[in-house]
């Protein structure tokens, strides 16, 4: 039964406390009184008889609190009641507590967005079985060139991919996957729609260990040229199809061609990234020839490590088959080597370097914050010198006054903590929608592991912003400012020189950030400002298709084609019109590796020249403004079954017809009919990518009738806002084919846009980082020294007193100010010149120790500095000295 | 020579059960007591008698009943509960082992 009685006792302390308190003082005077009375047996006087009781009797404030710390939840209560004292002092002054809250809410806030990000995107396994065993495995050229240009992770030759899966055994299994797209055409006149897809190879879901939502994923017999299975995701299952579980085993039109469905994949499946809308097996629609070509890359391979194998044995047996596979294919491009990625690497690519580097940012600034909060607290303990003093003279513990303080920076930071979270929440949202390059088949959300990391980091702030300050201000030196007057208070040095410190990390990280933003903004600015060697005011492109069943002939296909840009030509306000498979700035798109037939043929084993593969018509290059070095421009005459023509670009030109005439030369193109082509026009330069170097460039004519092509762009230049052209051009195009889904229908100046976003949005968020950091220093540096003037009226007094000038006391006060942002500075910029090598990589048309972004930070930061200190240094050349000494 | 402080680390619950064990009594009794039956040796000081009240209630070794005192007063009184005899029990025991322990020691030198 005791637990009972303990249990009631503990409720009651809980609940009752209020009460129990007043019958412990009722049961202390009732000793009390027996004492006295017993006394007064004893023949005292009454007056005696008191005093002989209380002095036995010992201070009844001392034993009251002694009996109270028996109680149960007595932690409870001490802690409640510094929270109280705290909450009370905090408001007290609100607009610090306001402030130091924002500074934290701010900085909990990004943080925590950021660790959201890096952790949904880095960190959290991937929902397959066993994930950390998945690797994608990718062909590795040696040729440092080709490394250069990002091809040492090179897609998957078919041929090699069925060679690495039958020869080496370091590996559970492989798949492999590739990309396609389809033109989803409607029974019932719905609407056509082109739908990005895949083919899978059908142990791909098994190898990922994920299984149909419905019906079954492929089998290895479906997996062949001729193929004819589909899986749906779930998106395009709700979104097109309605959810309806009898979809399973009905056909579907792709590209004109009747398909099965036999499954539905699960919702949460969005590998490998969530456009994808339907699965086709991996062999479903190729070329047979193409499936058994060791230099069509254009498959990516999964492969899962077998238990208890070590990835870089695994990985050398790749190795040796691709070699064999090199040598005996010398003069196609077959790579020597492999290279892997984990999957997560892999779905993270792009945005694990600016991840880094803005975790790296917003910790600079949750820093910062701290320190500035920490350089408040300091302040705010230097008023209360007094008031600290009294309470340690009058017994106060150490402990008690530190856990007081600390109390207080964590209310501040649990404030800042929790309307952190509330912001991030917000600010999840916005990055992830803002920020395209992140993988679509990681969904980004917070989770206990992240509300866990923004308590840490609530609680490391608190104890940074508080400690310092609280073990400073308690110290031996506390009673001492009991002793002495007003104003050598002002001096205690250590305290002022633990500020200055503060100060001083806090500015020097500032201008760590402050460097690192305008790099990225200056390179961001390059990138903005790089022509990409085309027309790009109002043009307009769209892109489409052309199904293989219904244009089934070159001629059909070309029909299409002319009667398009016939119509579109004379449309009013249509200036120019180009057709190709590709502009200008929207991605490599195919390359091909070709040889010059006037040259001799090229050593074995040196790696064969290689080029983007274009089509352009015969006003493509007018059109978009292209400059016309030599030759001449496609004619309508260029088309299947005449000579076959090609025009080179520049770089193409320069690095394979050095000082001699490349008019007249033939290229030979293997894949494509295995033919020789004469090299008809040179045409300057385009950037197939905004921030990639140029490459060289073929074009072939758009009317070749190359039968595997069927995906056009066609770009209208157009007297005003191209926008308005889209409907009436779409219009065109259904009233020649009803069926003929349209996509990307965008403005030159979006498509370039779209590639500078990521750009820009690093960028933009590092700069605003480093600014608020800029604005967090200089309100540090303006507190600091308005405190220190503050203290030090008394003495500017005298010296103004004793003959000073008040541009003297300026200077003094100044000097007093700009010395730790002086130091910070020069601290900074020795660490930024470390620190920038981090962001090399991310810099465009910038060298990471940019001397222009250098003097600017320091310009600013020195300006910015000037004006925190002007206005206290000024107040102090004001000060009155009769004034001032008169109030010491 | 009698001090709370020299007693031994927990004597002090030990005296204060056993005054309650034979009846309720208030602090003050309680500590009159004891400095009674141990011939004015032992006198407990307020500063320890009333947080050791207090913890031994916590604990619930013994309970409190607000009751009116021989003056008329009403007083805090304190007795044993059934877990705080069976304590009393072990305490006990527990110090004649120890007491009888030292006893030897010293009377051996």
């Amino acid at each position: 039964m005791r637990w009972l009685d303990k249990l009631r006792m503990r409720t009651e302390m809980l609940f009752q406390r209020g009460r129990a308190a007043g019958r412990l003082d009722d049961e202390l005077r009732f000793h009390l009184d027996q004492q006295i009375a017993e006394n007064l047996a004893a023949g005292m006087s009454e007056d005696e008889a008191r005093h002989a009781a209380l002095r036995e009797f010992g201070n009844p404030a001392a034993l009251r609190d002694q009996a109270r710390e028996t109680w149960s939840w007595n932690v409870v209560e001490s802690a409640l009641r510094d929270v109280r004292i705290g909450a009370r002092t905090l408001l007290r002054a609100p607009g610090f507590a306001v402030i130091a809250v924002g500074v934290m809410a701010l900085c909990i806030g990004a943080a925590t967005s950021l660790f959201t990000v890096t952790r949904s995107v880095l960190l959290r396994p991937l929902p397959f079985r066993d994930p950390e065993r998945l690797v994608m495995i990718y062909e590795h050229f040696r040729d440092p060139a080709s490394n250069a240009q990002g091809f040492n992770y090179n897609s998957v030759a078919p041929a090699d991919y069925y060679d690495w899966r039958a020869r080496t055994r370091g590996f559970e299994d492989m798949a492999a996957w590739r990309y396609w797209q389809f033109n989803l055409t409607g029974e019932h006149g719905e609407l056509p729609e082109l739908v990005g897809a895949r083919g899978g190879s059908w142990n791909l879901f098994p190898l990922l260990g994920v299984r149909a939502a419905l019906g079954r994923t492929f089998t290895e017999s479906e997996d062949r040229t001729d193929g004819n299975a589909v899986m749906l995701t779930w998106s395009i299952f709700e979104r097109r199809f309605g959810g309806d579980p009898s979809m399973v085993g009905r056909q579907i039109h792709l590209d004109g061609k009747p398909y099965t469905v036999v499954g539905v994949l699960p919702k949460w499946f969005t590998y490998p990234d969530a456009k994808v809308q339907l699965w086709v097996p991996y062999e479903s629609g190729l070329p047979p020839e193409i499936v058994s070509h060791h230099d069509y890359h254009f498959t990516r391979v999964v492969a899962r490590l077998r238990s208890g194998v070590s990835l870089t044995s695994a990985l050398s047996q790749v190795e040796a088959v691709q070699y064999q596979e090199h040598l005996q294919n010398l003069h196609a491009p077959v790579a020597e080597d492999v290279a892997s990625k984990t999957l997560i690497q892999d779905l993270a690519q792009d945005v694990k370097k600016p991840l880094v580097i803005l975790l790296c940012a917003v910790a600079c600034m949750l820093l910062i914050g701290c320190l500035n909060v920490a350089n408040l607290m300091v302040a705010r303990s230097a008023a209360r010198q007094k008031e600290i003093a009294i309470r340690s003279a009058l017994g106060a513990r150490r402990i008690t006054l530190i856990r007081e303080q600390l109390i207080e920076s964590l209310l501040v930071s649990t404030a800042g903590g929790a309307a952190g979270v509330l912001l991030s929440l917000a600010a999840t949202k916005w990055l992830a929608t803002t920020w395209t390059d992140l993988p679509s088949a990681r969904n980004i959300y917070g989770d206990g592991t992240v509300l866990a990391f923004a308590c840490a980091l609530t609680f490391a702030a608190a104890l940074l912003a508080g400690l310092l300050p609280a073990i400073s201000s308690t110290g031996k030196g506390a009673i001492a400012s009991l002793q002495a007057s007003s104003r050598s208070a002002a001096g205690s040095q250590s305290r002022t020189a633990l500020r200055k410190l503060l100060l001083t990390v806090e500015i020097a990280t500032t201008v760590v950030l402050l460097i690192a933003a305008g790099l990225l903004l200056k390179s961001f600015v390059r990138l903005r400002m790089t022509d990409v060697g085309c027309a790009t005011e109002n043009v307009l492109t769209m892109s489409y298709s052309l199904p293989a069943k219904a244009y089934d002939s070159p001629e059909k296909v070309n029909a299409f084609n002319e009667t398009l840009l016939k119509q579109v030509r004379v449309m009013p306000g249509v200036r120019a019109v180009a057709l190709g498979s590709m502009m200008p700035g929207v991605g490599a798109g195919e390359d091909n590796v070709f040889s010059i037939h006037e040259h001799p043929p090229i050593a074995p084993g040196t790696p064969s020249p290689d080029a983007l593969y274009r089509t352009a018509d015969p006003e493509y290059f007018s059109a978009l403004q292209i400059p016309l070095l030599k030759g001449r421009f496609f004619t309508s005459n260029d088309r299947a079954g005449r000579p076959k023509t090609v025009i080179i670009s520049r770089l193409l030109a320069q690095q394979y017809f050095p000082g001699e005439d490349p008019l007249g030369k033939h290229l030979h193109v293997v894949p494509y009919g295995n033919a020789d082509y004469e090299i008809v026009g040179v045409v300057a330069d385009t950037l197939y990518q905004v921030g990639q170097p140029a490459m060289p460039t073929m074009y072939f004519p758009v009317l070749n009738g190359r039968g595997d092509v069927r995906g056009f762009t066609l770009a209208v230049r157009t007297a005003s806002d191209p926008l308005a052209f889209s409907i009436p051009i779409q219009k065109q195009i259904a009233a020649l084919d009803p069926e003929l889904p349209v996509s990307d229908v965008l403005t030159m100046q979006q498509i370039l846009e779209r590639s500078l976003g990521n750009a820009s949005l690093s960028a933009s968020l590092v700069l605003a980082f480093a600014l608020l950091s800029l604005m967090l220093a200089s309100v540090g540096l303006y507190g600091v020294l308005s405190y220190l003037t503050t203290q030090r009226t008394g003495e500017i007094g005298v010296r103004m007193a004793l003959g000073a000038e008040r541009g003297q006391v300026l200077r003094l006060v100044l000097g007093d100010g700009l010395r730790p942002a002086l130091y910070g500075l020069v601290l900074g910029l020795a660490t930024s010149a470390g620190a920038v090598r981090l962001i090399e990589s991310m810099l465009y048309g910038t060298k990471p120790l940019d001397p222009a972004i250098f003097a600017a930070v320091a310009a600013t930061l020195l300006v910015v500095a000037a004006m925190a200190c002007m206005v206290p240094a000024w107040r102090a050349s004001r000060i009155d000295p009769m004034q001032a000494l008169r109030t010491e | 020579m009698g001090k709370p402080s020299d007693l031994v680390q927990g004597t002090l619950d030990l005296l204060i059960l056993k005054t309650l064990s034979t009846e309720a009594r208030h602090g003050w009794a309680i500590a009159k007591r004891i400095q009674q039956l141990s011939g004015e040796v032992l006198q407990v000081q307020q500063g320890s008698l009333y947080p050791a009240l207090h913890r031994l209630e916590q604990q619930g070794w013994i309970k409190a009943k607000w009751m009116e005192s021989e003056t008329g007063r009403q007083a805090k009184f304190y007795s044993l509960t059934t877990a705080g005899r069976s304590q009393l029990e072990k305490e006990t025991a527990s110090w004649e082992r120890l007491s009888g322990a030292i006893n030897l020691i010293v009377q051996e030198g």
